[in-house]
Order: C-alpha cells, then structure tokens, then sequence
C-alpha cells in the first residue's frame, strides 16, 4: 500500500503543470464555457482541434486520458442515441416503422459527443491530471479569499480538505491493519452475497471510525500546540505567483471563446455547415 | 532571587465528568516544583499517574483546577492571560507527542515544519530559513520533499521534532515520544533530545516509561497517583528501590542487575548502577576486590 497516489495526478513537466493552480481553476472553468458556446459544425472542429492540443500540450499519455473517459462512455452512447432517434428535422435519412433518423439527428450526437469529450479532457487535464489534490486545495483557498469577508470559512474548508489528504494514506494502512486482524479473528470477506459481505465490512468500519476519532482528537491538541489559530495572520511557505504564463493561458483561454462565438455568429449567418437550434 | 524558568505551585487537575459537580479522582494533585532553564529532566511513572496530564498543564493545553504555574515569572494561570499570551507560552514550550502519524497536518515534510512558524505569521525569508535549519539540525533535509506517509516511524518523528524546534522554543516536552517507535527509532529520538539539550540548550522534559531512558536525564521525577513520589538525580531516584516498585516501576536493567548480584552475595560496592558504563565498573570493581580478598 506504499507510494499510493492521491487522486489521479499524472506528474510531468508541461507548460500546463506549471501553471498557477488558480489559473488552472479559473481555465476550467472557462474552458467549459466554451464547451456550451459551440452551436455550429466549424466551432465543432475548432473545439476538437482545442482538445487534442490540450492532450498534447500536457504531455500526458492519450492512453491515460482514454482511461478516464471509460466510465462515461455509457453516457456518451446514450445521449448520442437519444439525440440520433428523438431529433426531428427535414432531412430524413432513414426510416423504419416508427423509427425515423434525420442529419440533424447525426448533428446533434456528434456535437454532444465531442462536447462530453472535450469537457472531460478539459476539466481533468487542468485540474486533476496536472494539479496534485494540495495544490489545488490551496488554489481553491486563494481564489475564493474574498469570500472570507462574508465570513464564508475558506480556510477551515481547505485545511479540512488538506488534513483529508493527509491521513488518505495513513487510514487505507489503517483499514489494511484492521482487515487481517479481522481476517486472522475468522471473519470472511470474500463469500457470500452482497448483503453478507457488507456486513463483513462492519468490523472494519467500526474500529477505522474509532481509530480516525482518536487520531483527530490527537492531531487538534499537537496543532494546538504548535500555536494554531486559524486563518487569520497565518503566513505561507509557499507561496505561488501569478506568472506571464498564466496571464498569457487566460488570454488565449478567452479569446478561444471569443473565436467560437463569432464562428457561430458566422455560421448562422452565412449558412455554412450545420448550426444548432 | 533569580526566577526559575518554570515554576509550578500546588498544581491540580481533574478531569471533568460533564455536569457532575463533585470532582473525580484528581489526574493531577497538588504538584510543586521548579524546573530550570536548561534541565534535562525524565518523569516517570506508570500509566493514569498524571505524568501527561502535568505536561499538557505546563503548555496550556489544559486549564489547571487549581495552583500556579510561573513561566520565567510570569503567571500563565492568571485569567488576564489574552490569546497572544498563550501562543508565547506554547512557542516557548513546544510538545512532541507519542504517535508520530497524528501530530504531522501536511502532506510534505517541509510544509509540516513549516506549519508552526506559519501559525506564528513570520516573514517568507525567515520561514525559509527556520524550516531549513529545523530539517538540518534533525537530519532530515533530504527528505525536504517527502511525503509523510514514506517515512519510517523514527523519521516522522525527527520530522515533529523538527516542526516544534522551528518555533524556536526553550523547552520541548517529549509525551512518550519513544513509546511507538522500533528500537532504532527510539535511540534516535533519544539521541535527538539529548542533542538538542547539550548543544541547543532547550531544556528537555521527557515522559517516558523506558527506564533506561529516564537514567539518562539529569533528573528524574516520579509521579505516581498525580503526586510527585521522588525527585532527584537518576541515582538517588534508582537507589530507593522500595519506592520505584511501590510506583510502579521497574529499575533501570543494570540496576535490577546489581540488585540481583547483591541478593545471591555477590559483594558490589555502593555506587551509581543506572547505566550500563557504571555498572560495568561497579562490577569490575567488585571483581577485582574478590581477587585480592
């Protein structure tokens, strides 16, 4: 259970990696955005154009991308089946009893297909691949400061978030240590159905809960003594700057936008490809 | 008179039991004493004898029921004492506790040093430094970039002891720091604090049951039943045996040695047996005196 990873970060040394995690955040969010902008078949294409770039410029193998898109893959056949069978249109391509299939039909699954792509590339590209959990936690602290003047607790949310992480790993040992010993008492994990086994899971549960309880009390009386008292005048090792890359990323990031919208504009002017209702 | 660096007075605790007015059993009963600046003290006694309890009273931890405490003077247990006046106290007295998991908060090493420093709101420039030095003077700078979880028990550790000499403290107080760790470990950490108290000058309370790591103090107290049954040099304390069982305790190895040797009419001088190097001249001493007899 050594060097277990937290989260899916895929280390690499990329242009994307570098970046500041707030201008990450803000990037995703942004990059969704764009995501729902696009209505027409060029804005489409730039968008896909935009995913590959990103798996690329990230560096991060195409195999492990694929490997997170597998369990939307249901999602995506199924919203792309809906859109083929329930869109209405005028030109029919096909029709069998009641089953009628029209381009627009076709349009509209591909475009919502390369749309759920481009999103999943996008948000766990900056974020969970290229950001590790700690510093997106800090990122999400900064970021959302302000707040604090609204008394929204921002830093007991991250500190909460960031112990999490911490004991990740201490209590998967935990639940290990606690496994064989239940294992070595007699008891069976691995027969009977599924109400059986979850049973079994309860001294496991059980005795992790207690042991996490104890470790909190103990962890709040040593952060105690090493003088904490929240948020206020707390100082920062590390402490990130905002860089021109990240400056540059936003720029591009919104003029990428700005350039889907007026395709779309474009588009529906002129006709050219198909444009969305 | 010059003032002790702490200075303890008719120190009481009990444990609450939510609501009930009469006290419990007190953890702590009426302890006084003085600790100076410097010392290199062991407290031992066996488990529920208020030993931890009395460590986290002179941190401020817990609030005393009753007594005074003095730190360099000052008193700590006044109710005028304002938020700022209790971080002072628990820079100046930091705390290394018994498992090492449940005292580091950050996921890398240098981050957790650094954690107490940031507490205190110091500069960026000097809690570079501060963490660097806390990491070099336990060892650990290679592993600036680690995550907890990859250290070994005796490692995670050095790093809480390094997290509390980045305050820059004058006492540590270890509570059973040894308790959990490998053999390896515990010899480190001892080695650590006997370190710290030669070369830095912090002065050194370590809570322990390990009687051979009592010995090594330059002071032992006894505590049993939240009183302080003995306080002395290791040697006064170990030579009255009575009194280590009847709290408790079992002598230091190479005293329970001597005792035995004496017992089946070995002929041992009196002397200091707690650790190894002295018993060892006491019985060659004893020894040489039954050649020449």
């Amino acid at each position: 259970m050594k060097n277990i990873s937290i989260g899916q970060y895929y280390a690499a040394d990329s242009p994307i990696h570098r970046l500041d995690a707030r201008t990450k955040l803000i990037l995703a969010i942004l990059c969704i955005v764009c995501t729902f902008i696009c209505k027409s078949t060029f804005a489409f294409v730039a968008l896909m154009i935009f995913g590959v770039l990103l798996v690329l410029i990230s560096r991060i193998p195409p195999k492990v991308i694929f490997r997170a898109m597998k369990p939307i893959v249901f999602i995506m056949l199924f919203t792309a089946l809906i859109n083929i069978f329930w869109t209405g249109g005028e030109i029919l391509l096909f029709e069998w009893k009641f089953i009628k299939v029209y381009a627009e039909g076709l349009y509209n699954a591909a475009f919502m297909t390369v749309r759920i792509i481009v999103l999943i590339i996008g948000s766990s590209i900056f974020l969970t691949y290229t950001t590790t959990p700690i510093a997106l936690t800090d990122g999400t602290e900064r970021l959302l400061s302000p707040l604090k003047k609204i008394k929204v607790p921002v830093h007991e949310f991250a500190m909460m978030m960031s112990i999490a992480l911490r004991f990740v790993p201490t209590l998967i040992d935990e639940a290990d240590r606690i496994m064989s010993a239940q294992k070595a008492r007699g008891t069976d994990f691995s027969s009977g159905g599924l109400i059986k086994r979850a049973k079994a899971l309860i001294p496991i549960i059980i005795p992790l809960f207690v042991s996490a309880f104890r470790r909190a009390d103990e962890l709040a009386t040593a952060m105690e003594c090493r003088c904490y008292h929240g948020g206020e005048g707390r100082t920062k090792l590390h402490v990130t700057h905002l860089g021109f890359s990240d400056f540059f990323a936003l720029i591009l990031m919104i003029a990428f936008g700005a350039a889907l919208v007026l395709i779309n504009i474009y588009a529906s002017k002129y006709g050219l490809g198909y444009v969305m209702p | 008179m010059k003032e002790p660096f702490i200075r303890v007075e008719n120190l009481s605790y009990s444990y609450g039991d939510g609501g009930n007015e009469k006290p419990k059993h007190p953890a702590v009963s009426g302890i006084s004493l003085e600790i100076g600046e410097g010392e290199y003290l062991a407290v031992i006694g066996r488990n529920g004898s208020g030993k931890s309890t009395f460590a986290k009273l002179l941190n401020l931890i817990l609030d005393p029921t009753d007594g005074k405490i003095y730190i360099s003077g000052k008193d700590v247990t006044s109710p005028d004492m304002t938020d700022e006046d209790v971080y002072a106290v628990r820079r100046d007295i930091g705390m290394v506790f018994q498992n090492p998991d449940n005292q580091l908060v950050a996921t890398v090493v240098e981050d957790d040093v650094a954690f107490g420093p940031e507490n205190l709101g110091l500069p960026r420039e000097e809690l570079r430094k501060r963490v660097d030095d806390a990491l070099a003077a336990v060892g650990m700078t290679e592993f600036a970039g680690y995550e907890p979880h990859r250290l070994s028990g005796g490692q995670k550790q050095r790093v809480a002891i390094a997290g509390i000499i980045a305050m820059l403290p004058r006492c540590i107080i270890f509570d059973e720091s040894t308790a959990m760790l490998d053999p390896i470990g515990r010899r480190d950490t001892v080695e650590m604090m006997e370190k710290l108290n030669r070369e830095k000058g912090i002065t050194v309370i370590t809570i322990t049951h390990y009687m051979d790591e009592a010995v090594r103090a330059d002071r032992v107290i006894v505590m049993d039943n939240g009183r302080v049954l003995a306080d002395g040099t290791p040697k006064q304390v170990y030579s009255d045996r009575e009194l280590i069982l009847s709290a408790g305790l079992e002598l230091p190895q190479c005293a329970t040695l001597v005792d035995r040797l004496r017992t089946a009419g070995v002929n041992i001088p009196d002397g200091d047996s707690t650790t190894p190097e002295k018993c060892a001249e006491l019985i060659a001493s004893a020894l040489k005196g039954g050649e020449l007899s």
